[in-house]
């Protein structure tokens, strides 16, 4: 959802469309709830890297009730297009919201589960603790963002720093840590966990009611009634699903913060139908480079531990 | 958002309290050949002799962040090559395009690896995928593709279904 959301953000910015409020809050919900199953499968294959089995099959078990509700929202249960340049594929299905709801109640008493068993047991505190420390020069050096930047001691936020989507309409912590080290990653994703589904909460309790998509029949495509009964909907049908739609020539950057990360668009638009250029800043490109300098002076079994902590994603690297 | 701003003197005029700009008019007067303010963004197109120059005085000035470095293709254009620089303020909660322009023959720019690690990577990509050298780079070699690859399949001239 997330490199979903950051693709439409980057040619709404070049179509300079005004989105929907009741878009922009689903599309913060939706990016929450990607951002907890993004750390709910960190934490499980993490932990078990480390030698904590138990944990994974308690955060699978979680992950799966975030698939269900992907896949009613958008049929499919990863991978899934449900934003659109201009808004929302659909409406929400009816009753998503309670199930939303009895999900992001119960996670809270889930992460504590998951502390009782990680956060106090030595075995891992020693193979966590003062291993693979970045310092936040070095972090800033090597071009690390999301929870690896905040846990060196660098407070930055894309979601509190440079808004977009209203996220400035939530109030939530951004957790930080001074240590550095692969714990303090570890704090600070629990810790991000539990501010997510006050965001959650949060957008749940104020959706707007409204349209879910922008008013620019060039762009957004009609709805299936309208194309029916009125002409003119019915032709821009036709052009947008034969030709596409035309975006004024131009370059814009748009940087959201994934679940590992800042993750960037750089489209550039020579005015045609088609991008003349797309690149994506991923995340876990740029983390890989501080690899060898967290893992100097130490053991070959915290290397695991230490990539581990950075929750890399190689489709993200090797693309 | 404000009006775009699409030539130098609009954006010098426009925004001379940025300090980006100030810190550059004062360290490097000729390096900056064109600018653009547009959808919010600034774009500074840079000299491609004074890159690193360039960027080593805005990350005295607080853009202390590389984001990224990538190239755009303009091919049949001349000079063909754009290599785009993202830098971030975190004080400042500001981004700043560079743009260095290079031509198509023996396309090569500066690398900016000493001013920031972190474009390593990313020059390295530039290299396997446009073909554009980086000077002083400590390791040009291919990151995407294999060793032996012919060609840089981003470039616009490159077959779609690659050289055979």
């Amino acid at each position: 959802m997330t490199n979903n959301l950051c693709y439409c953000l980057a040619v709404e910015k070049l179509l300079q469309l005004e989105i929907p409020e009741r878009a922009q809050w689903v599309r913060v919900l939706l990016n929450e709830l990607t951002r907890l199953n993004s750390h709910l499968i960190w934490l499980g294959t993490h932990a078990m890297d480390i030698g904590a089995l138990t944990v994974f099959l308690y955060t699978f078990r979680e992950r799966e009730d975030i698939l269900r509700i992907f896949e009613q929202i958008s049929g499919q249960r990863m991978m899934t297009s449900y934003f659109r340049v201009g808004g929302l594929a659909l409406d929400l299905p009816l009753g998503l919201f309670d199930t939303v709801q009895s999900f992001i109640k119960v996670l809270p008493e889930k992460i504590d589960e998951y502390e009782n068993l990680l956060t106090g047991n030595p075995i891992f505190m020693n193979r966590l603790k003062n291993v693979g420390t970045l310092s936040a020069a070095d972090a800033i050096a090597f071009g690390v963002t999301g929870p690896p930047l905040r846990a060196s001691g660098i407070d930055w936020d894309l979601r509190r720093d440079m808004p977009y989507s209203s996220y400035e309409k939530f109030k939530f912590e951004v957790p930080i840590s001074s240590d550095g080290d692969v714990w303090a990653r570890y704090v600070v994703r629990l810790r991000e966990m539990r501010e997510s589904v006050k965001i959650c909460q949060q957008a749940l309790d104020g959706m707007p009611e409204g349209p879910i998509k922008a008013d620019a029949p060039h762009v957004v495509l009609p709805d299936r009634e309208k194309m029916k009964t009125q002409m003119e909907a019915l032709i821009y049908h036709f052009k947008i699903v034969t030709e596409g739609f035309q975006v004024p020539a131009g370059e814009v950057y748009q940087a959201v913060e994934s679940p590992r990360g800042e993750m960037g668009y750089y489209v550039v638009s020579d005015g045609t139908a088609k991008p003349w250029r797309v690149h994506m800043r991923n995340p876990s490109f740029a983390t890989l480079q501080a690899l060898e300098t967290m893992c100097v002076g130490r053991l070959i079994a915290d290397v695991v531990a230490v990539i581990g902590s950075i929750d890399i994603v190689l489709g993200e690297i090797d693309r | 958002m404000g009006e775009a701003l699409l030539n130098k003197e609009a954006v010098y005029a426009g925004l001379a309290q940025n300090v980006a700009i100030q810190a550059l008019c004062a360290a490097h007067p000729d390096a900056v050949t064109n600018a653009k303010f547009d959808h919010g963004e600034l774009t500074l197109v840079i000299a491609p002799d004074a890159i690193r120059g360039v960027c080593r005085t805005l990350q005295r000035t607080g853009y202390n962040f590389l984001e990224d470095v990538t190239c755009v293709d303009w091919y049949p254009g001349e000079p063909r090559f754009q290599v785009t620089y993202h830098i971030l303020s975190h004080q400042l909660k500001e981004r700043i395009r560079l743009q260095a322009m290079v031509a198509s023959i023996d396309p090569s720019v500066d690398s900016i690896v000493p001013v920031w690690p972190s474009a390593n990577f990313y020059e390295r990509e530039v290299w396997d995928l446009f073909g554009v050298r980086f000077n002083g780079h400590p390791g040009l070699r291919r990151i995407m593709l294999p060793e032996e690859w012919d060609g840089h399949p981003l470039r616009k001239d490159y077959p779609v279904e690659g050289y055979r």
